[in-house]
Parts: structure tokens; C-alpha cells; sequence
């Protein structure tokens, strides 16, 4: 069998597994398992491309290349992770937990291996299905409220989305070529598609794959959910499924690119960066609750990734550096939340102070998380978020890169402000937390420590493998007619 | 063929603005079953000798959105006895007329998009973009979770009314769009009826406010 269809299949057959096996304890132990079996073939194909694609439906393009295998990797340390997490919360059944988290690795590297926008739509719609119940894990009144956001306001968005691909579809109708919604096909016939049809397509799709993707204005799920869902879950969420909502928003930009509408689209990515940035900037002062604080600050950096993109030229390389970075940054943020979250039993400034003190690994680590993720070097972030504003000033839009470093500064002191105040003080007691005595253990800590790591690496080294892979996927943006 | 198609997709805008105009849940409702009904006999219509796919399209939507989406919400509705839908953000009568002026961008905005030969006299792109916006102004405009899902239904008539136009080129396409009606009956069955009543004891959407920004500083 051809270790695509394994990487696809594999985390399904173990959440069907994982639905049947009653064991609650030896349930969560299949996380890692799926995690690693995923990582390994992920990793090998970033290494080896495979030269022709597997279907007509199913390959990886040179975007995906880059999306898989980060995506495979933070779920793999936030399986690790998940072990002691399930644990920690044993008295409640994680079935549907661990069989959720599974199919959602499967339908997230579908999104990556679809080459049919249709496979593609479905493949989104169905993270948003198979993440639903991860969100909802607390039972309560709060937790039911963020998911009927998220299914409403994403359900909206991806109907958006798929009206956007009939649209596309019928840009390609009423040609000599036959009607096609292959990726392949698309950017083939690029030149001769309906350029009205086109437009409105491109609108639809960026707000419904937007939504998705929490760009300002339709980021009003996000803060619920992230704030609501476990850390684990966020880490999931910020880290992984954003990933894919940028794949697709990638792939449309490409056709756009194609077809000789770069300007035109690119000049809406730029708007709606700077939008999101701005958003966040507002909302991110005074975040009293440090776990919406994070939403925001994905929001923002939503925001970086849909602008670098429409810039175009350096900065299109800067922008998907930026999305492995913010994958891992995030995931770190997130998950050290959650261990703090954890011992305190808030995620208020009014119930957490001093987590430096209480938990010195994991308070240590989120403040790293927030020096990495604001930009500051020698971390990764840094690198992607300047060639970012190299970018923006190298092709004379100073006005936007005038605008970007303002709001990356505005977004500092207020993070700051907050992040500060949960990692320093004395340490309060734990008001009504649920464990006093909470220390993180290994399962909880390790994973950590592996991703401080690695995005200390990315800020100094940024391995042969990987620059080639970034090279080819902005190469294919650039290979085109204007 | 034409002449009947342009017909139903008028009675559809009809039933749009009708729908705005009621606050009455189980009306509303009716109107969208037969909405759904009327929109679920479409795919006959556009091609005179029917042919396979339209057949099972047909009678797959007939089914989903004629019988199966409407008994889960009557369902629900019975479950929590409302009845109406009071004080929605835009009042009943303003929201009509949103509604029609709506309907009169859908097709001034539709003779901008050009249509391949054959299917230039049709209402289906103006029907369709009028029929989004309605679901759009519903979700946003009604705060009972039982109109949201309405709207969200009828912001999904109007993508299937395009998908129509592509019937021919990729019948799947088209029918991928039914997708959308399981995510329906997942949000109705899911959620509303086993865990917004018993929490909320109610099922206006506008209780779930506890996760609004506060952005107080907390005193030191």
C-alpha cells in the first residue's frame, strides 16, 4: 500500500478503534501511536517528494509539502501530550475525545493531499464536524456556547466556500476545455477563465475559507472557542487547522495568480491582513483572560500570513516560514496555558499570578512563548516576521509596512502586559483549582520543551530540506504572467 | 421548461420575503419545508427529458429537506415550546424590506456576472444570490437558535439554486451540497436539543452572552 494512503487511513482505522476498545486509560495511549505512525510518513515524504501524484484526486502539491509535515508534527507532540492530559481528567469517558482528535488528523491531511477543490471543501467541512466535540470536552454552559458559535459561524463560512467553488466551476463553463475544479486543470486554463466569475469567486472563498482561518472580520468564533476549548485543544486549533484554512486560501490565490489576477486578489489579502492585525491589537489590551489573549494573538498572526502572502516576492517565502513558526509558537503558548490553567483553575489575571513560581517549567515557557511569538530574536518568528516587512518595504508599500510594525508593536505591550502579570508576583493560592498540589508530569512537560526547541532552531538554522521546500512553494506563485 | 423554472424560482423569492415577514416559528418553518419542496422539483425542470442525476437529486432533496430537516425542527420546537420569535435585532417589518431591496441587488449584481449561452434568460443566478442573502440577514437579524438554524437553511437553498446552473458539467458537485443539511441535523439534534435546554432552559441564542469582552484592568 502506498504510505500516502496509510497516512490517510491509518488515524481513521485507530479512531474507529478507538470508539470500540472500552478501556479508558489504554484508549489515549492510541494518540502517540497515531501521531508517530503520521509523523514518520509525513516526514519521509518532505524529505522524498513523491515525483508524480498518487490519483488524479489525491497528491501533494508544493504548498501541501510544507503544510503536512508541520501540521504532523504538532500533532504528534500535542498527542504526547494529550496522554497526560486525558489522565489528568479521568473520571470522564474521552471516547469521543480520542476518536475526534483521530479523524481530524486524517480529514486535516486530506485538505493537504486533495488536488480536486470539491475534495478539498469537503475535507474542510469535515475538521469543522470532527473538531466540534473537542471544543465541547468541558460540558458546560460556557464550553456549549463557544461550539454553537464555531458550528454556526464556521457552518456559514464554509457554505460561503462552497458557493465561492461553484462559482470557480462556472468561471471554467462556456470554454473549449472541459469543466473542472482539479487543481491542475484550474491553473492550466487559468488564462481563459471568466474573469467576473472569477472575482466574485475569489471574494466568496477568501471569506468562507477566511472564517475558517479566523481572518478580522469573521474571527468572532475564535476567542470563544480557544478561550473555552482545553489548551490542548487550542494548540490543535491555532497550530494545525489554521494551517489548512491557509492551504486553501493559498491554493485560490494561486489560480488568482495564474489567471493574471494577482493584483486584484493580492490587494484583498493585504486588506484583510491589516484588518485582522488591527482587530487584534484592539481586543489584545487590557485581555484580562490570558487564553483569549492567545486567540487574539492568532488572530493577528492570521493577519501576518494573509498579508505577506498578497505582498508577494520576499515576503511570500517570509509568510510560509511564518506558518510553521506560528504552528509551534502557538502550540507551545497553548499548551503551556493549559498546564497553567490546570494548577490555578482560572484562566483570569484574578486567579493566576506568579506561574513562574508554581509552575516554573511551564511558567518559564510561556513567557519564552510570548517573547518568541511577538518577534523578538533569536527565535523564529523573528526571521519570518521581518522578511515579512523586508518584503513590504522592498516592493514600496510603505504605508502597509508602516502600519504592520505599529500594530506588531501595539500587540507587544499589550500581550506583555498580560503575560506578565500571570508569570510574575508571588504566587496566589488556587482558588477552587482542582488539583493544588498540580505539578506538570512528563507527558505534559516534555512536549514543551521539544517545541521551545525547535523554534529556537528555525530562529538560528533553517535546515537545507526545508528551504528548498519553502523555495518551490513560493516558487509557484511567481511563475506566472504578471 | 423555461418559462415553468422561472416561475418556482419567483414563488422561492416569495417564500423568502414571507419568511422574513412572520415571527411565528412554525410558520416560519412551513415556509421553509415548502421552500425546500419547491426548490427539491427544480433539478426536473432544467432538463426536459429527465435524466438520472436530476432524478436522484430530486428525490434526495425532497427527502432532506422536505421531510427529514423540518420533523427535527418541529421536533425541537415542540421539545421547548416557543412559539414566537420575539424582539429580533431588526424588527419584523425593516427586515422585509431589507429583504426586497436585497432581492433587487441579487439581480442588478446577477446581469454583472455573464452567463454562458443557453442559460442567459434564467432567474437562477439572481434567485440564488437573493435567496443567500435572506439566510444572511435571518442568521444575523433572529437570536432564537431554532431561527438561526432557518436561516441557515435557507442561506443553503440559495447554493443549491446556483449548484442548478452546473447540474450538467458535475452533477456530484451539486450534490455535495446536501453535506451541508447533515451539519443541519447535527447543530439541531446535537446540540439544541440535548444541551442548550437543559442548560439554558431555553433556547435563545442571546442567553449564550457569558463570553462577551470584558476589558476592565482588575485592581491591584
Amino acid at each position: 500500500m502506498a504510505p500516502e494512503i496509510i497516512l490517510l487511513v491509518f488515524p481513521l482505522m485507530l479512531a474507529v478503534l478507538s470508539w470500540v476498545i472500552p478501556s479508558n486509560r489504554f484508549r489515549s495511549y492510541l494518540l502517540p501511536l497515531g501521531g508517530v505512525v503520521h509523523l514518520s510518513l509525513s516526514l519521509h515524504g518532505f524529505i522524498y517528494p513523491a515525483a508524480t501524484p498518487l490519483t488524479p484526486y489525491l497528491g501533494l502539491d508544493a504548498p501541501a509539502r510544507l503544510v503536512l509535515p508541520g501540521v504532523s508534527l504538532l500533532f504528534f507532540l500535542c498527542s504526547i501530550y494529550a496522554v497526560g492530559y486525558l489522565k489528568e481528567h479521568s473520571q470522564r469517558s474521552n471516547r469521543g475525545f480520542c476518536s475526534s482528535m483521530l479523524a481530524f488528523l486524517s480529514m486535516m491531511s486530506l485538505v493537504a493531499y486533495a488536488r480536486h477543490l470539491g475534495l478539498m471543501w469537503v475535507a474542510i467541512e469535515a475538521t469543522t464536524l470532527t473538531t466540534a466535540p473537542l471544543i465541547y470536552f468541558n460540558y458546560n454552559p460556557k464550553s456549549i456556547e463557544a461550539t454553537w458559535k464555531y458550528l454556526l459561524i464556521c457552518s456559514v463560512g464554509i457554505a460561503l466556500a462552497l458557493l465561492g467553488t461553484f462559482f470557480l466551476a462556472y468561471a471554467t463553463m462556456g470554454q473549449e476545455t472541459e469543466t473542472s475544479l482539479f487543481m491542475s486543470d484550474l491553473l492550466k486554463n487559468a488564462p481563459h477563465l471568466s474573469k467576473p466569475w472569477l472575482h466574485a469567486a475569489f471574494i466568496l472563498l477568501l471569506v468562507g475559507y477566511g472564517t475558517k482561518m479566523g481572518l478580522a472580520p469573521m474571527h468572532t468564533w475564535k476567542p470563544d472557542a480557544y478561550g473555552e476549548a482545553s489548551g490542548l485543544v487550542g494548540a490543535l486549533l491555532a497550530g494545525g487547522l489554521t494551517q489548512c484554512a491557509f492551504l486553501a486560501i493559498f491554493r485560490i490565490y494561486w489560480i488568482c495568480k495564474a489567471a493574471g489576477e494577482g493584483l486584484y486578489a493580492g490587494r484583498f489579502l493585504i486588506l484583510m491582513g491589516l484588518v485582522s492585525m488591527a482587530m487584534a491589537a484592539v481586543f489584545i489590551i487590557h485581555q484580562r483572560d490570558f487564553k483569549r489573549m492567545l486567540a487574539y494573538s492568532s488572530v493577528e498572526h492570521m493577519g501576518i500570513l494573509s498579508l505577506g502572502l498578497g505582498l508577494g516576492g520576499i515576503s511570500t517565502y517570509g509568510s510560509l516560514l511564518h506558518l510553521m513558526n506560528n504552528g509551534l509558537t502557538k502550540g507551545l503558548l497553548f499548551l503551556a496555558a493549559g498546564n497553567i490553567t490546570h494548577a490555578y483553575g482560572g484562566k483570569t489575571l484574578e486567579n493566576v499570578r506568579g506561574a513562574i513560581r508554581r509552575l516554573p517549567l511551564s511558567g518559564t515557557l510561556f513567557l519564552l512563548g510570548f517573547i518568541a511569538i511577538t518577534g523578538s530574536p533569536p527565535f523564529g518568528p523573528f526571521i519570518s516576521e521581518f522578511l515579512i516587512l523586508n518584503g513590504a518595504f522592498h516592493r514600496g508599500y510603505l504605508w502597509v509596512g508602516g502600519l504592520y510594525l505599529l500594530f506588531l508593536l501595539v500587540v507587544f505591550m499589550g500581550m506583555g502586559s498580560t503575560v506578565l502579570g500571570v508569570v510574575q508576583g508571588k504566587s496566589m493560592k488556587s482558588t477552587g483549582g482542582n488539583s493544588p498540589s498540580y505539578r506538570e508530569s512528563l507527558w505534559t512537560g516534555i512536549p514543551l520543551v521539544f517545541l521551545i526547541l525547535l523554534i529556537l532552531l528555525l530562529g538560528l538554522y533553517i535546515p537545507n530540506t526545508l528551504n528548498t521546500r519553502i523555495m518551490e512553494a513560493a516558487h509557484c506563485l511567481e511563475q506566472t504572467y504578471d | 421548461m423555461q418559462t415553468y423554472l422561472n416561475t418556482f424560482l419567483a414563488l422561492v423569492l416569495l417564500l423568502n420575503l414571507l419568511a422574513l415577514g412572520t415571527s411565528r416559528l412554525p410558520t416560519v418553518i412551513r415556509l421553509v419545508t415548502l421552500q425546500g419542496g419547491l426548490i427539491g422539483l427544480l433539478p426536473l425542470l432544467i432538463h426536459s427529458p429527465w435524466r438520472p442525476e436530476s432524478v436522484v437529486l430530486a428525490i434526495a432533496t425532497l427527502l432532506t429537506k422536505g421531510i427529514l430537516i423540518p420533523s427535527i425542527l418541529i421536533k425541537a420546537l415542540r421539545e421547548v415550546q416557543i412559539r414566537r420569535e420575539i424582539e429580533p435585532l431588526i424588527g419584523i417589518l425593516p427586515s422585509m424590506l431589507l429583504g426586497a431591496l436585497g432581492t433587487g441587488l441579487a439581480l442588478l449584481f446577477a446581469s454583472l456576472l455573464p452567463l454562458i449561452p443557453g442559460q442567459a434568460n434564467s432567474l437562477l443566478v439572481p434567485a440564488s444570490l437573493a435567496t443567500v442573502l435572506t439566510g444572511c440577514i435571518f442568521l444575523t437579524s433572529r437570536m432564537k437558535a431554532v431561527s438561526q438554524v432557518v436561516g441557515y437553511l435557507i442561506l443553503e437553498n440559495g447554493i443549491f439554486i446556483f449548484g442548478l446552473l452546473m447540474l450538467e458539467a458535475m452533477p456530484f458537485m451539486v450534490e455535495m451540497g446536501l453535506l451541508l443539511d447533515l451539519v443541519v441535523c447535527i447543530f439541531v439534534s446535537g446540540i439544541i436539543l440535548n444541551h442548550i435546554k437543559d442548560t439554558f432552559d431555553s433556547l435563545d441564542t442571546r442567553l449564550l452572552t457569558a463570553l462577551k469582552e470584558d476589558t476592565s484592568w482588575p485592581q491591584k
